[in-house]
């Protein structure tokens, strides 16, 4: 199969470092946050990636990353082939762009309120001087609202029209990569399952491919082909769906499906998770899981482990088998 | 039958609007007992967290309470005003509210704001109330409870954080607590110690809970009971068990079959249409009947049969029957 998407040892750091003249009187180090740290992952085409994690594990960073809103510190983000920051051929940078659009969280903050809903869903087209005559109507009835709505403001829909709104944008210049972060979490489980089924359509009819950032795990064992779990900013497993749900390797991918309440959950006593989140500016050493690890040795604290392929599954960790 | 802690009889919260007036909260009506832990669900509107402020009597004006009874240990609460209304949250109500930071007070360190509640409340001295404040810090896990006690609430994590807010309901021995989504700003790992902390703590003392939140894994593993809501009326009341195995009202059916189940794989979701109404523009008779797939004339006329508390399980003409 064709990968659309490849990652190569992406890592992201932030400087947080206080203002230099705080650093000099308080005598303070600089401060570096490592939020994506060596992570490697290939998409195929036509399937749905999903990424999970907690918050602070780097998902949406990512996520931004991919979509080339945010550069790289290491590493690479290839999509149909170009590397968006460091290709040359801008005739092809520019095609690939208009190939990738992202769906946000964040309904409210994703729609500029000063706009017709008509005028929000042409602009992808629009700043690239394509035809948009009748485009917001069409795509406002392929997500199932009406063509009518072309001449409202977003104010006057709900939260799950919003994100369809959201999603016809993302539609305008017929992408083949839609990187979608978070894109029900805002949403009730009544309408998270309108706009799950509608997203699982769109993809079918329309060959899309998905990189979908989630913390939810239900939601994602719904809709992605492989997963990939983050954890401080490392990829510690990768495998697919059925794999990583059914028979998870890593120590932190169980401890993660164990904590998650289940529906069906009654009188469960679950196994409750050690710890806390580390602090990312000083992440643990060796494996950065090790101090809340079950299985932890020695070797953990000095260590960072490699990933590993057991079975189907790619795994960074010493003990997994 | 022993008398319920928390007793709500036709609960009816109005919010009076230049054009018309607002029921976010229509007839609800529940006991909670000793010990145990009730789970109201619902989707935003609902009326849920009305529900809760209501019983703790934190409405803002101009939403007032218009009908119906609220009785904590057999006596009206309803009515209460000012220095009353004072003396009862906190000493026999608690309350943890989803944002453990905006609900701690950010000025005063957290020991301060346990020795301030329980010399309030109890009738203590100042070094057995902080003797109190570090025990309650103790038992809900915060490490080093005795030099945590001098830390200002930013200086804990979120998790913590969650943690300091539920000793601070507690440390008064209130017979109820209110847990307006308590683990909605929080990741999954520490939701699950909140959560079997907020249990653990609740079985051991007796203490009644109220636990608002929307997510029905979060009410299989916990409640002992579940209500749930649909634009300010009680949909089905009954065991958690029952409630989510075996749903009686379409409601709740579409509410569970549209969940992501594990087990259903890749199957397409049930889609409930449309979305809750407007309080300014509900449907005449059952406010669910627009979006029901089994709704029939009499749905739209008729009021849905109100829920008497331990008969009926669903509010629906036709629940009972229909069902599965």
């Amino acid at each position: 199969m064709n990968s659309l998407v490849v990652v190569k040892n992406l890592t992201r750091i932030f400087d947080v470092s206080k203002p230099w003249l705080n650093r000099v009187i308080e005598k303070l180090p600089r401060a570096l946050l490592t939020a994506v740290s060596n992570v490697s992952l290939n998409i195929e085409e036509k399937t749905v990636y999903a990424l999970v994690g907690e918050s602070g594990s780097g998902k949406s960073t990512i996520g931004k990353m991919v979509v080339g809103l945010l550069p790289p510190s290491a590493g690479m983000v290839e999509v149909e082939g170009i590397d968006l920051f460091k290709s040359t051929d801008d005739d092809a940078v520019d095609r690939v762009r208009s190939d990738i659009q992202m769906i946000f969280q964040d309904l409210f903050a994703s729609l500029n309120p000063r706009w017709r809903v008509r005028d929000i869903i042409a602009e992808p087209v629009a700043a690239r001087s394509g035809k948009t005559d009748g485009l917001a109507e069409r795509l406002l009835e392929q997500v199932g609202l009406s063509s009518k709505d072309a001449d409202k403001y977003p104010h006057e829909f709900s939260g799950g029209q919003r994100q369809r709104i959201c999603i016809a944008r993302a539609l305008a210049s017929e992408p083949r990569l839609i990187v979608c972060d978070e894109p029900t979490s805002a949403l009730d489980v009544s309408v998270q399952a309108q706009v799950l089924n509608l997203m699982s359509d769109l993809k079918d009819q329309l060959g899309l491919t998905y990189l979908f950032i989630s913390h939810d795990l239900t939601v994602v064992r719904h809709m992605a082909d492989r997963v990939g779990v983050l954890y401080l900013g490392r990829l510690v497993e990768e495998a697919p769906r059925d794999d990583l749900f059914d028979d998870p390797k890593h120590p932190y991918t169980k401890m993660l499906l164990e904590a998650a309440p289940k529906l069906d959950g009654f009188d469960r006593t679950p196994d409750l998770p050690e710890g806390e989140i580390p602090d990312p500016i000083n992440p643990p050493s060796g494996c950065v899981f090790h101090p809340r690890c079950p299985l932890a040795i020695d070797r953990c604290k000095v260590e960072a482990p490699e990933a590993r392929q057991i079975g189907r599954s790619w795994t960074a960790c010493h003990l997994a088998e | 039958m022993e008398m319920p802690v928390l007793s709500v009889r036709d609960l009816v919260v109005e919010i009076p609007t230049r054009h018309a007036v607002l029921r976010p909260v229509n007839g609800v009506t529940f006991d909670l007992h000793r010990g145990e832990i009730l789970g109201m669900v619902g989707e935003s509107g609902a009326g849920k967290s009305m529900t809760g402020n209501a019983v703790i009597g934190l409405l803002d004006r101009p939403a007032r309470i218009a009908g119906g009874e609220i009785l904590l240990n057999g006596e009206r609460i309803d009515q209460l005003h000012g220095e009353e209304l004072r003396r009862l949250r906190g000493k026999h109500i608690g309350m943890v509210f989803q944002d453990p930071l905006t609900s701690l007070n950010p000025l005063l360190t957290i020991g301060e704001q346990l020795t301030e509640t329980i010399t309030e409340h109890l009738n203590v001295s100042a070094a057995e109330a902080r003797q109190r404040a570090v025990d309650g810090l103790r038992e809900v896990g915060i490490p080093a409870a005795e030099q945590r006690m001098d830390a200002y609430p930013h200086q804990f994590s979120g998790g913590m954080r969650q943690r300091v807010v539920i000793a601070l309901a507690l440390c008064a021995e209130p017979s109820l607590i209110i847990a307006d989504e308590p683990t909605t700003a929080l990741d999954v790992s520490v939701q699950a110690q909140i959560i079997a902390l907020l249990k653990r703590l609740c079985r051991e003392r007796g203490t009644a809970v109220m636990l608002i939140t929307h997510d029905m894994g979060v009410i299989a593993e916990t409640a002992d009971r579940v209500a749930v809501l649909y634009a300010g009326r009680m949909a089905e009341l009954g065991l958690a068990r029952d409630v989510l195995t075996q749903p009686n009202h379409p409601y709740t059916i579409g509410l569970m079959g549209s969940t992501p189940l594990a087990s259903a794989g890749r199957a397409r979701l049930y889609q409930i249409d449309g979305s809750m109404p407007r309080l300014d523009a509900l449907p005449s008779g059952c406010a669910f009947n627009p979006r029901c797939s089994r709704a029939q004339s009499k749905c739209s006329q008729d009021p849905s049969p109100s829920l008497a508390a331990h008969q009926d399980r669903a509010a629906c003409w036709f629940g009972g029957e229909n069902a599965q």
